[in-house]
């Protein structure tokens, strides 16, 4: 699998004070990171950088191998904590949303058989969800829960290459939680993403990716608490990093398998054998 | 006891308690009033009932020996006319205006402070320099009221513009809207009732502009009316198109309440 993003010695200074010094981080294809550390530790600011929303101070941030946008866009979807379903919209119609934004530049929404194929594909990913009895209550009747399952359902729509979380499950019930963790794993399995999430519950962090990072602050200083900023700390390996690992080994092998067999290639190989021998 | 805070009254208590104080000014007025002709039959400051009724089918039923028009109606459509005509258009320029300036960081930074100024021009003050540039006609009372409005529901919508939440803004950018779709798609719908809302709240600055308008050049209109009139003190006429005036604003405003919440069903309204 090819690398994703990339971070070279990343820092990140407003002014005098230093949130983020040297980073430096490597994530290939369809990893799941999740991201756990004490509040004020640069999270967040590691976020609106891979947003395109804050610019590194130093460094290079490379997706896919180019310097990332220095703004917000398709590429990246974002689930926030909260507000970021649209209240104006339907749940159909908020799904609907980031096809109407790539097929219509200039009336902002799909008319026709264009509708009816992105009604189809929207109505899909809502059964996905478990929204589709829901499909037309506006997104505010929704309770927290079935509001960010939308504002993913929102985002997977998009098929982005990065699905970014920030403390999606954060003002959940802990029951719903539980829920919406099957659900994202579910749908990282099966729409082949990327994922990066950030939570300040540390044990959700280990359950959840299969990578897990902590950032943290390495110096202290009371008298000028501003002048370290925080590394990543730790960067573990989780038990589904295995498992994604040996899916992945066992896709490569069954294709060259597949490969062998449609080309005959294994027959020349054994004919060679026999010859030989 | 419980609490003063804590005692609220019954629905039919609050229908009661809020016709309270109109039949107390009614009761007032009509024991002044009477009073007042007891001394002097001739006195025109508060005319008795039976004159005002005189008046009013004067003036809304039968029609005028002159020009033969029924009063009350040309009045109240020449001046409806003109202030749907101001209210239209000044809130289609709050709107297109106050979007853009939410919107557009560049259009903010180059307009921000000269619309500040312009809403602090008080309206009234350039209502010479509008007749002389627009004429007597209809056209410089429409422009008084667009004056008076389109500013602070510029100011109005580009405040609640950027009350919209950062979430959404971003998260509509990485579902691929352009700036153009965004406005389009995010800030326009929501800003919809806040127009309504808008509107509501300057209805009241417009009847004043409409009103002084009226009264310093118009040959028809309820302001026209009310100035006219005032030359024979003529009370009985000047107090229901006072009252008649009061309905129609409250009449619209309830109108444009209950289309905000028949039309924009999702707005989480406080009360």
């Amino acid at each position: 699998m090819t690398n994703i993003l990339e971070a070279r010695g990343l820092w990140k200074e407003y002014g005098d004070v230093v949130v983020l010094e040297n980073i430096n981080l490597t994530v290939r294809e369809r990893e799941f990171v999740t991201i756990v550390g004490a509040s004020g530790c640069g999270k967040t600011t590691f976020l609106r950088m891979l947003l395109g929303e804050e610019a590194p101070t130093r460094g290079t941030f490379l997706l896919d191998a180019k310097p990332l946008p220095n703004e917000p866009g398709p590429d990246r979807g974002i689930v926030f904590q909260r507000y970021s379903v649209f209240p104006h919209l339907t749940v159909l119609q908020n799904v609907m949303l980031g096809l109407d934004f790539a097929g219509a530049p200039f009336v902002g929404k799909l008319f026709g058989s264009a509708r009816r194929r992105a009604r189809d594909k929207a109505l899909g990913i809502l059964n996905e969800v478990g929204l589709y009895e829901a499909r037309d209550k506006y997104a505010t009747q929704l309770s927290g829960g079935m509001q960010q399952r939308l504002s993913i359902a929102q985002s997977v729509i998009r098929e982005p290459r990065i699905l970014l979380l920030d403390e999606p499950f954060g003002a959940l019930d802990p029951g719903i939680s539980a829920d919406m963790h099957k659900l994202i794993l579910r749908l990282w399995e099966e729409h082949k993403m990327t994922v990066f999430m950030i939570t300040h519950d540390i044990k959700e962090g280990f359950e959840l990716g299969t990578r897990l990072l902590v950032f943290d602050k390495t110096r202290l200083d009371a008298q000028a608490p501003g002048s370290f900023g925080a590394r990543i700390t730790y960067d573990i390996p989780l038990k589904r990093a295995d498992q994604l690992l040996l899916k992945q080994v066992q896709e490569q092998t069954r294709r060259t398998d597949e490969f062998v067999h449609a080309t005959q290639a294994g027959e020349a190989v054994e004919n060679a054998q026999q010859a030989s021998g | 006891m419980r609490r003063l805070i804590n005692q609220v009254p019954s629905r039919a208590g609050a229908i009661g308690l809020a016709a309270l104080p109109f039949l107390l000014l009614f009761v007032v007025y009509v024991t002044a009033s009477d009073a007042r002709l007891a001394e002097n039959a001739n006195d025109k400051l508060l005319p008795a009932l039976s004159t005002i009724a005189d008046s009013i089918h004067n003036y809304a039923f039968e029609e005028d020996k002159r020009s033969g028009d029924i009063l009350l109606w040309t009045d109240t459509w020449a001046s409806l006319k003109r202030l749907a005509l101001g209210l239209i258009i000044g809130s289609g320029i709050g709107l297109l205006f106050g979007v853009a300036l939410g919107v557009v960081p560049y259009v903010r930074a180059t307009f921000q402070p000269f619309v500040s100024a312009l809403s602090m021009i008080p309206p009234l003050a350039i209502l010479p320099v509008l007749f002389v540039v627009f004429g007597l006609d209809e056209l410089s009372k429409v422009v008084l009221i667009v004056f008076g409005v389109a500013p602070v529901i510029m100011r109005d919508l580009a405040l609640r513009v950027a009350e919209l939440p950062r979430e959404q803004i971003v998260k509509a950018q990485t579902l691929g809207a352009s700036t153009w779709q965004l406005t389009l798609r995010v800030v326009l719908p929501q800003m919809w009732p806040r127009l309504i809302d808008a509107v509501r709240l300057t209805l009241g600055s417009a009847w004043l502009f409409l009103i002084a308008a009226e009264a310093i050049a118009a040959t028809e209109g309820l302001g026209y009316r009310i100035f006219l009139v005032r030359r024979y003190l003529a009370m009985d006429v000047i107090l229901p198109y006072v009252v008649w005036i009061t309905l129609l604003a409250f009449a619209m405003d309830y109108g444009l309440r209950l289309l905000s919440q028949r039309l924009f069903p999702w707005v989480q309204r406080t009360t």
